[in-house]
């Protein structure tokens, strides 16, 4: 299980964000990219997730091209800037919702996700009613839901506390533990988090 | 599928204001033109088709405009995008839903506006009809231009500006056939047609749709 990524290149409206960016990841490794805000973590991120426009170089996802794979899809999970839950339905909604739609959905229920990520007494409240913390929470109960063998999280420690960010931590330390494999966009450290790290940007 | 469509249809519940916002300015539309021309019952029975297919375009496309924005606005469309599911799927499922919520609610009412406009009792079967094709039909035709510019900040005045060609033969065929049936004559031709239009519809937009969510959230 490998994801090769080669000679990226970003553009935006004439400025280069990247080019000639490769990066090989195996099974149970971490990726990192880091740099300053607005070095290009969160397009590259999105052009990796395949949502986002890619204007150089390919990606390959067991060997095959990521574009033309279906089975890309089903095997990652996204994570971006915004949580992706609907603010009119409960944490427990968004998380039956998602768990539905996905690829290789785990036998892991709503509550016992959501109680281990601290999601517990405002579960069946609206989205919108939670603290910006406590969506992020709501949204990282989804990598407990979902199958998939390769992360991408974007900003994953947004709006976390210390005991937010361990939960992170931890989180990627079991899935790597089972073979999983994970990309980061955070200009933070994480502790106990072994990753290679790609540094972005900084001169344009 | 159901999946999503049980969402969207939940989520639509929760914000009845919101949601019905269509079908009460289709109603305010409608109820505005015997107070603003005279209230002779030939004058409204004359004008009545066209008013009312008029003030349902309008709702329908006033409704389509929020159809992908809050999807872009908190992440889940992205999530759709990546989902298993193909896209093209996903946007028909999506309209589908927005429509029961949004252009039905137009469709039901459309007898009370007729029968405010002393729109013949015998034809009413006409107009909910054509206004059932009709409504889908623009639904579906609001949706690729609400997907094209859910990325844009002042993209709400560009969705009709794109939609509304498209959405005139729907317009003039749907007026026409109510108008037909109002006079006594036989519609099921002109009925026939908007059949095709949301058969081609449903065949082709949501490839449309697919394609412009893809682009709209690539920029």
């Amino acid at each position: 299980m490998t994801l090769e990524a080669r000679s990226l290149g970003l553009w935006r409206v004439e400025r280069c964000l990247c080019r000639d960016l490769s990066f090989r990841l195996g099974s149970g490794e971490i990726l990192q990219f880091a740099g300053p805000n607005g070095s290009g973590k969160t397009s590259l991120m999105r052009a990796v997730a395949g949502v986002g426009r890619l204007d150089e170089g390919e990606l390959f996802w067991e060997g095959n091209p990521a574009t033309r794979s279906d089975g890309y899809r089903t095997d990652l999970l996204y994570l971006g800037h915004q949580t992706g839950l609907k603010s009119h339905l409960s944490a427990t909604e968004n998380y039956l919702f998602y768990q539905s739609i996905a690829g290789y959905s785990s036998e892991i229920g709503a509550k016992e996700a959501l109680g281990r990520c601290g999601v517990t007494e405002p579960a069946d409240r609206p989205v919108a009613t939670l603290s910006m913390g406590q969506r992020r929470r709501a949204a990282l109960a989804r990598l407990l839901g979902v199958k998939a063998k390769l992360w991408l999280l974007d900003e994953p420690l947004t709006s976390l506390d210390t005991e937010g960010v361990g939960l992170v931590s931890q989180l990627l330390k079991s899935h790597v533990k089972g073979g999983g494999m994970a990309i980061l966009a955070t200009h933070q450290l994480l502790p106990g988090i072994e990753a290679q790290r790609l540094e972005l940007g900084g001169k344009a | 599928m159901l999946a999503l469509a049980s969402r969207d249809l939940r989520i639509s519940f929760r914000q009845p204001g919101e949601v019905l916002t269509p079908a009460m300015f289709f109603v305010l539309v409608t109820t505005l033109f015997p107070l603003g021309l005279s209230p002779q019952p030939e004058l409204l029975r004359t004008i009545a088709p066209g008013v009312v297919w008029v003030a349902a375009l309008l709702a329908v496309l006033v409704g389509q405009e929020s159809l992908f924005k809050s999807d872009y606005e908190d992440g889940s469309l992205e999530q759709l995008v990546l989902s298993p599911m193909p896209l093209p799927l996903v946007a028909i499922t999506r309209v589908t839903s927005h429509w029961l919520a949004t252009g039905l609610p137009v469709v039901v009412l459309a007898p009370l506006m007729g029968l405010l406009m002393d729109y013949p009792t015998q034809a009413m079967g006409c107009l909910v009809l054509s206004l059932l094709l009709g409504t889908f039909t623009l639904s579906l035709l609001g949706a690729v231009g609400a997907a094209l510019t859910v990325g844009l900040r002042q993209g709400s005045m560009l969705m009709p500006i794109l939609v509304l060609p498209l959405a005139v033969p729907v317009l003039i065929f749907g007026a026409h056939a109510v108008a037909q049936a109002a006079n006594g004559e036989d519609p099921s031709g002109v009925l026939y047609l908007l059949a095709a239009f949301l058969v081609l519809g449903i065949t082709l937009a949501p490839f449309a749709i697919a394609a412009a969510v893809r682009v709209s959230l690539e920029s």
